[in-house]
């Protein structure tokens, strides 16, 4: 789970990292407030997306008096800014973050991250900042620094006084560098975070370290014993498709395409999505409907799929282990029954009662085109979506 | 013996008194598993399924024996219980639980990593659907009624693209040695080398099969390995082509973050190494059985 610019610097502060002066609005008059609050003749008014690279795509504005800070707010606010992280659709920015303005005299990056080789965390460094950390690892690795902490006493004085030399800061600094180091370490254990990024980090004209920007991502599993954290979650963020699936328990990702899908088990959705593609189509999304899918977890699952109205044809795989192909089939009758299906319906059963569960659908009298085979059920549904698209002109 | 289980394996199941637990301990022994017991804390000295409970995993090591053991506990609990299990000095455990932080898996890890290795304990898993030797013993969740007793040793991610390799197989006649499920997490018990590691020394195993998916560097890992250690030809087929960069495509694990792990990528990186590839999902079985027809 993600969380804003402006929610990370609170919690990177409460571990001892310093940030700018800043507050957040909503509305232009709270950004005018917000600026007025903070002392100073810069001020930058940041759009809180959830997603970098925000200055290229015009999200963060310098400004040097109250008026140009409301002008400011008054762009951003309602605007939806499309980064090249963002995806094609863009993120609406519903939030700015009015900070005070800060005189950098030097750029660097830090990061934490879940390392999945080594199973341990990997703690980031290059004292070249404000860079993307894979741009610089194409063109000059040797520029990052690298350490790994041992899960087990966690991050040491010395580690962090190592990468403070290697990022060049200078023995006045050291003292802040190393609790700035490891406050975010301890951010990141704490709270369960997959990321903490900070990038830049920042040595001001007045000798303080400074973070200029804050990421951090957490990992979904933990949000259980994380309430506060939990509480951050901004579904204005997230795919609208995805925000209604989780509500129900379903694990749903939504695609560019015109095919909806519905499967079980994440592999076999991904397997059966690229059988799509190959066969020359386009999944509209990821749909896993997991191991017991009942009936009325089915019909979620269809009115959810059917929801996308760029879907032309949809495609059931369902791989029965533990729950069996007749009550799936059943399930799958009744949904079409109750939703009143305007798109081809492909049916792939296989597992346990697969004969059972094919005789339910070949008897319901619904128009749904069966499979036995992956191949044949991708094959089926390009077809069929094919076949609509023609009709349609 | 295969690699990890066979008929006289001593299992305990841990969450046993649970509905999950009871559901699938009685579908392991229906299956033929010999599981000797179960574990949960608090309900020691009662019976379930006929099968003594006990309070600890310790308890059930000393007085059953106990060998291997699967893990159905919840996700706030399932790190404890796997160190438990490690600790009472169980040989192999399968963590089915889905949903454990990745910070506990860490610290799991770490745990294991303290014992030598001859004494420390094998995990797969978590999220995963177990590990099966057809007809001898079903340490899982799988429809055990689609696997058939053969030569191809097989290792995955997904449970049912795993149900899925399994049937396509078993249609074209062809057996499995042992079927390892290691999970979707980002941090597992074991990964894919781990396992060809042990179907690359077993007997039984003359091919073997791995399907894997977008995210991480396991797949690439293990192609490595196999390239410099293996002598059994390995099929592979990696799922994922059409997943976009940056989402999680349900597994936790799946997520294309850095370089090098997108399907597409692994699949020719995997080609190099000489692995022979499943260019489709559907192809899987299929291509096993070139592959064992030129043996």
């Amino acid at each position: 789970m993600n969380i804003h610019e402006y929610q990370a610097k609170e919690i990177l502060a409460g571990y001892g990292v310093k940030t700018a002066e800043g507050g957040i609005a909503y509305s232009v008059e709270e950004a005018a407030q917000r600026a007025r609050e903070i002392e100073g003749d810069v001020w930058v008014v940041k759009a809180q997306i959830h997603s970098g690279a925000r200055g290229k795509a015009g999200g963060i504005k310098l400004c040097r008096s109250h008026n140009e800070v409301e002008a400011a707010a008054e762009e951003l606010l309602g605007k939806t800014l499309v980064t090249h992280q963002s995806g094609p659709a863009g993120k609406l920015c519903s939030r700015v973050y009015i900070e005070a303005g800060t005189k950098i005299a030097k750029e660097i990056y830090l990061s934490f991250l879940i390392d999945r080789s080594t199973e341990r965390v990997i703690m980031v460094g290059s004292a070249q900042g404000g860079m993307e950390i894979e741009a610089l690892a194409q063109t000059n690795p040797e520029a990052i620094i690298k350490i790994y902490i041992e899960p087990a006493v966690g991050l040491q004085d010395f580690q962090a006084r190592k990468m403070a030399f290697a990022l060049g800061l200078d023995s006045s600094l050291l003292n802040h560098a190393v609790k700035t180091i490891k406050g975010c370490y301890r951010a990141l254990r704490d709270l369960d975070a997959n990321i903490l990024e900070i990038n830049p980090l920042v040595v001001t004209a007045n000798n303080e370290i400074i973070a200029l920007d804050a990421k951090m991502a957490f990992d979904e599993n933990a949000l259980y014993r994380r309430h506060k954290i939990a509480e951050l979650r901004d579904n204005s963020q997230v795919d609208s498709r995805e925000v209604a699936a989780a509500e129900v328990g379903l694990s749903y990702v939504g695609l560019d395409g015109d095919i909806g899908c519905m499967i079980n088990g994440a592999g076999l959705a991904m397997a059966t999505m690229d059988m799509i593609k190959l066969a020359g189509g386009e999944p509209a999304n990821f749909l896993d409907v997991g191991g017991g899918a009942s009936a009325e977890r089915t019909e979620k699952a269809f009115r959810l799929v059917l929801a996308d109205k760029n879907v032309k044809a949809m495609l059931v795989n369902i791989f029965a282990g533990i729950n069996r192909c007749d009550w799936i089939a059943e399930g799958v009758v009744q949904a079409v029954k109750n939703i009143g299906m305007q798109v081809p319906l492909v049916v792939r059963l296989s597992g346990t009662n697969v004969e059972e569960g094919r005789k339910i659908i070949a008897e319901s009298g619904m128009k749904i085109i069966t499979a036995d085979t992956l191949a044949e059920a991708a094959e089926k549904v390009v077809a069929a979506r094919n076949q609509v698209v023609a009709q349609e002109g | 013996m295969t690699i990890l289980i066979d008929e006289k394996t001593r299992i305990i199941v841990q969450g046993f008194t649970g509905k999950i637990g009871t559901f699938h301990a009685q579908e392991m022994i229906e299956y033929g598993s010999n599981v000797v017991g179960g574990v949960t804390p608090g309900k020691g000295g009662q019976t379930h399924l006929g099968l003594p409970v006990f309070n600890t995993v310790k308890e059930a090591v000393q007085q059953v024996g106990a060998e291997a053991s699967i893990v159905f506990v919840p996700p706030a609990f399932a790190a404890d219980s796997i160190m438990e299990a490690a600790d009472a000095g169980i040989r192999y455990c399968v963590s089915i639980t889905d949903g454990i932080p990745t910070q506990d898996m860490m610290t799991v890890k770490n745990f294991l990593r303290r014992f030598p290795k001859e004494e420390r304990m094998m995990l797969t898993g978590p999220n995963c659907a177990g590990t099966i030797s057809p007809g001898r013993s079903m340490l899982g969740i799988m429809p055990g009624h689609i696997y058939v007793r053969g030569n191809v040793g097989v290792v995955g991610r997904s449970g049912t693209l795993g149900y899925e390799a399994a049937d396509q197989m078993r249609m074209l006649g062809i057996g499995i040695s042992t079927s390892v499920g290691i999970g979707g997490d980002p941090i597992i018990g074991s990964s894919h080398l781990d396992v060809l590691e042990k179907l690359e020394h077993d007997p039984e195993t003359k091919v073997a099969l791995m399907i894997g998916e977008i995210g991480g560097p396991m797949e690439v890992d293990a192609g490595i390995f196999f390239k410099e250690n293996m002598t059994k030809p390995l099929v592979a087929y990696i799922a994922g082509l059409t997943a976009p960069e940056g989402r999680r495509m349900g597994h936790a694990g799946a997520i294309i973050s850095s370089a090098g792990e997108s399907a597409a990528e692994k699949v020719e990186t995997l080609k190099e190494l000489g692995v022979v590839i499943s260019p489709t999902p559907s192809l899987m079985g299929q291509t096993v059985a070139e592959v064992m027809a030129k043996l």
